[in-house]
Formats: C-alpha cells, structure tokens, sequence
C-alpha cells in the first residue's frame, strides 16, 4: 500500500535515466571540446579575421572602402537582386506548395523532385545554363542581340540565376508543413461560405507565416550572399554587374584587403541578422 | 430543406465509391449514414456538401438542383470528423467567420455578429471560453464549436461527418443525447456519418444503411431492427444468431417453434431476445447446454451450446431480463430447453 501512495518523483526519474544514458566524464568532454573548438576554429576565428582585417587600417579606411562608387554600387545590385527575386520567389514557392500539396496530377512527384534541382546542381552549372541559353552562342543568343536585349553580362542574367538558385527555399519550407496540416480548415472555410482568395489569406496564410517567413528569410540570404551561378553571368563589370559576393572577390585579387573585408564584413553581418531572426522565427514556430 | 440525391456514382481510380444511390431526405429529418468503414458514406455526405463532386448523378436541394453549386453556394453547415476549427483564432472569432466572410451587403454589424456568436455559444453552453484558443479544448468542447460554428450561417442542411468519433464514450453518450435535443430546437435537416449502429439508432430519426457503396435500407430505427431487408442488415444492426440450414439445423428449428418449410431462404437470422431458454421438463428433450453468461446491465447475455445432430457443436446468444434469468436458477452446465420465438429468413 505504501508503496503504491508514495508518488513518483518526475525528476528523479529522468535523473535516473540520464545516469543510465551517460557516458563516462572524459568521453563527454572530449566531445564537447572537439565540437566547440570546431566551432572556434572554422566559424569563430574566420568570422573574427573578418572584423579584424575589415578594421585593419582604422575605421576611416573602412568607411571610404565601403563609401567607394564600385562597393555602393555593388551593394545596390544586391539588394535589387534580393528585392526582385525574393518577392517573386514566396509567391512561386507557395504556388508550388499549394499545387503539390492540395491538387492530384500525372507529374507529381517528378514536379516535387524537380524542385530540388538547384540544390542538387553545382551553382556554376546553373549560371552555366543560362550562359547557354541566352549567351552569344547561346540558343536565344542571336534573337536578343537581334533585338538589342542583354541578359547575360547584364543584371537580368544575375536576377535570373538568382531566381534559379534560391527557389527551393520557400517551397521546401511550406511543403511539409502543408501536408501536415492537411485541407481541412480551409474546407471549413469554403463551406462556410468564404472565397477561396478569402480563404487562402483568413485561414491558410496566418496557418503557414512563421514557415513561409522562415523560407523567405533562407532564400534572401542566399540571394544576397549567391557567388558561383552569378559569377558565371555576371561578367564582373566593375559599378555594373559586381553583386557584394563578387565584389569581394574582385577586391581580393586587387589586393584591396580593406575593401575586400569591409564588404565580407557586411556579408557576415548579414549572416549574423539572418541566423538571429531564424532563431526567433523557430522559437515562435515552436511556441505558436 | 429536403435532399434528393439521383443516381449518385464516384469512383476513385477503379474502386468504386458509390454505386448508383437514390436517396430522398424529407425535411427536418434527423438521419444516420450507418455502415462500415470504406461503405461510402463519408464520400456521400462530401457530395451532398459539395466538397467532392459526383462522377454523374444530381444533388437537388429543396427541389432545386444544386450538383454544379460549389460548397460556399450550397447554404450548408459541415462539421468535420476532427473539427477543423482555425487554429489560430479564438472560439468567438471561429463561430464569427462566417458572417464575417458574407458579402459587403449582407454583412451584419459588428455589434449584431458578436450578439450572434454569444447567442450560439449559449446555445452549445460554452459562452466562457469564447476567448480561448481550439487547442485549449478539449474534444468534446471543440466538438460543440465546431458545430456552433456551422450553426452561424443558419444552414438550411447541418452535415455531421463522424461527429462523435474521436470522443471517449462518456462524452459521446453525453453529446449523442444533446445532439438529439439540438436538432429538436433547432429542427434543420441535418445527415450525420457514423459507422456505430447504436450511435445511429439511438440518434437518427432515419437510418440509412450503406455497404459497397450501395444504400441496403433505408427507415426508421426500430423498423430496421425488426424487419432488416438483408442478411447485412440484419447482421450489421444488433446482434444476431445465424443458423444455416445446410449444416442440418433444420429440424433442430423445427423442434425449437420454428417451421422450416415454405421460408424464402437457407438462413434464419434470430435475434437473442427472440430466443427463450427454460429449464426443463421431465418429458422434453434438453439439448442445449448452458455456458456462460454476463451482465449487460438490466439484460443478461447467455451463451448456450448446443450439439447439432451432425456432432458439430455451435454457441447460441440469447438475451433476457435480469431477474427473469435470476428466476430460473440456473447454473453453468445446466441443460436447458429453448424456444424460438421469430426467426428473419435470407438466402
């Protein structure tokens, strides 16, 4: 009888458990230093000689590399890239997810399959196919010079190869979620008397924003930090077809070491912001 | 509003769904689409909706045919099996969507939707958790949102596909009574889904009962208990003894009150009341043993055995009222006489 009284103590029992998972003290602290000083030698110290070489020659120089004609318009290229190509992105990757995951069709899964194409592709393949295709000898090459339309060396090729690379992005994201929360709720809607245009932004978008933010998040940084496709097109014209990735690179084999860093230092920046607010989106994914 | 469903047929790739149903609901009806899983049902109640569209076939809504109205046109009110309330808006604004999605000119005022809401939240006796989110109730709760949900729109048809399916028995027996209660008040044609027989004679003022996507009868409660059209029916809808006359039970019938010559079938189908057993007489010829027996609260189930003249032997289920069985003093391994008091016969 006592013993069936006593109540069982939640803590000690998962305390017990984790003694029985545990292993040996010099194991987990080999694993623990491996895995931090991992961390250290390849994400810290890199990201620190960054800053450091950034600032090497004071915060003036810094400035007047950053305030150069060729890094403004570096800068303004890539965010024109990220502007065009992200907005145009959430809205093909929602279609996707939203083809896939509500509609029956032959060429599904292909389609699913398909999707992931820029991921599994070399990024200098994919700018490689657009060279292909619009290039001089490319396929459309004699119709646009024809018309005096330019895409690769111009910044529709950059935009284009951007689109390319970074469309997995939000479909991925969307696409599990959606299926796992099946049609039901929007059902409700429609029989309820809703539209469909009504029900996708009262029910479906509030249902998936912290993903699909999440996947606009992972596709803009990508946009703005894409270095293989987009050198491929981009033709490295100084003040016109240099994105900040190809910037750095141009600056580096100048042996601008302070232009080079202060743009890779905006670049980090940028990876810091984005890992902070993808920390915050999973935390209010997590806690919705 | 009444439904007229004419020569409905669906088919998902080669399996057949529905086979042709014809089926006529009579305003304010109470009904229940009663069979086993994969039967139809549910497909059905999704294309009197409009959520799913017949392969041919009409859906006539109060006379008018409505097989080309898409879902928000039919003016019905669907309560899915696992609610689907909006999970991320509170119980009010859940119960408020549908009149806050009407059109501009029929949109009532925001003063008249909440007078609205609370009113049906009264209705389903949850006004206090107007401001909770669905995931903060439990299933019996999002049961009835779900269902004031619906009620908001003032359906002309209120859809209920499984509705006490995911709730512990309790709660069901609970809500099947006050679901009952409901659509006395609330006198709206309404079609429910479910695959449990004593859910659907307990609620349904109609029985539909379905199999292979196929309507096998339709009628009250107690008409289709007494007087099953087919051995399904008759084996699906309580419990019954089957006896083949193959297996040479003929003239174990006979000797138990049943004539066998002249029925329409092989099969006698009896029902455990219908079976008597007393204890028995110096002169009769006891051939049924008794088993077991267990306590269904006033009735009591008995298990006999009998030994067929073949030397096959058979459990037969009878049922009586508690202290008629108490009565008779019996003992596990007693023999026993028995007599039949009615037998359906089916081929």
């Amino acid at each position: 009888m006592n013993a069936i009284a006593q109540p069982i103590n939640p803590a000690r029992l998962v305390a017990r458990q984790q003694k029985v998972l545990q292993d040996a003290d010099w194991v987990r602290w080999s694993l623990i230093a491996i895995a931090v000083g991992f961390i250290g030698l390849f994400i810290c110290l890199p990201l620190g000689l960054v800053i450091f070489q950034a600032f090497s020659k004071g915060i003036a120089a810094y400035w007047s590399a950053l305030s150069q004609a060729d890094t403004l318009a570096a800068i303004k290229l890539t965010l024109l890239t990220a502007l065009v190509t992200v907005p145009l992105n959430t809205v093909f990757g929602v279609a996707a997810a939203w083809a896939i995951t509500r509609f029956e069709f032959r060429g599904k899964s292909l389609l699913t399959t398909l999707i992931d194409l820029p991921f599994s592709v070399s990024p200098v393949i994919s700018g490689l196919i657009f060279v292909l295709l619009f290039g001089a000898q490319g396929w459309f090459g004699e119709w646009l010079s024809a018309h005096d339309v330019k895409i690769i060396f111009a910044v529709p090729g950059i935009i284009l190869a951007t689109l390319f690379i970074t469309f997995p992005f939000v479909a991925r994201q969307l696409i599990p979620l959606m299926q796992e929360m099946g049609n039901q709720e929007e059902e409700a809607a429609l029989s309820l008397g809703a539209s469909g245009w009504k029900t996708f932004w009262a029910v479906t978008i509030p249902n998936i924003k912290w993903a699909l933010l999440y996947g606009v998040l992972l596709c803009n940084a990508r946009a703005m930090g894409e270095f293989g496709a987009v050198s491929v097109v981009s033709g490295h014209i100084r003040g016109l077809t240099n994105t900040l990735p190809l910037h750095v690179e141009v600056s580096y084999n100048d042996y601008d070491v302070v232009g080079a860093f202060a743009g890779a230092s905006i670049l980090a920046g940028l990876a810091i912001v984005t890992l902070i607010l993808k920390t915050v989106l999973e935390w209010r994914q997590a806690n919705r | 509003m009444s439904i007229l469903l004419s020569n409905i047929s669906k088919k998902f790739g080669t399996f057949t769904a529905l086979d042709n149903i014809n089926l006529e609901i009579p305003e304010g009806e109470l009904v229940a689409l009663l069979g086993p899983s994969g039967c139809g049902k549910t497909t059905l109640l999704r294309i009197i909706a409009g959520l799913e569209s017949a392969d041919q076939g009409r859906v006539l809504l109060s006379g008018q045919d409505r097989t080309d109205h898409d879902v928000s046109q039919r003016g019905i009110g669907f309560v899915f099996q696992h609610y689907a309330l909006f999970r991320h808006m509170t119980v009010f604004e859940n119960v408020a969507f549908g009149l806050r999605v009407k059109p501009r000119r029929e949109r009532p005022s925001n003063e008249v939707i909440a007078k609205k809401v609370h009113a049906l939240l009264e209705l389903v006796q949850l006004d206090w958790l107007h401001d909770r989110y669905p995931d903060q109730l439990s299933g019996g709760q999002r049961q009835r949102i779900a269902l004031a949900r619906a009620l908001a729109v003032e359906p002309s048809v209120l859809l209920l596909d499984e509705p006490f399916g995911a709730l512990d028995a309790s709660v069901r027996k609970d809500l099947r009574q006050w679901l009952r209660n409901l659509h006395h008040d609330l006198n709206v044609t309404s079609i429910f889904v479910t695959h449990d027989q004593e859910e659907a004679m307990e609620v349904a003022s109609q029985v539909v009962v379905l199999n292979h996507g196929r309507i096998e009868q339709q009628g009250a409660p107690g008409d289709i208990y007494d007087n099953p059209a087919n051995a399904f029916v008759s084996r699906f809808i309580g419990h019954t003894n089957v006896f083949d006359l193959d297996e040479q039970d003929a003239d174990w019938l006979q000797t138990a009150g049943i004539p066998v010559a002249h029925q329409q079938g092989k099969f006698a189908h009896v029902r455990p009341h219908d079976i008597v057993i007393e204890k028995p007489t110096a002169d009769s010829d006891a051939f049924v043993t008794l088993k077991d027996w267990q306590h269904l609260g006033s009735l009591i189930r008995i298990e006999l055995v009998k030994n067929g003249s073949n030397g096959l032997t058979a459990s037969v289920y009878a049922e009586m009222p508690n202290d008629q069985f108490r009565r008779l003093h019996l003992n596990r391994g007693d023999k026993v006489d028995l007599r039949i008091r009615h037998a359906h016969w089916f081929h």
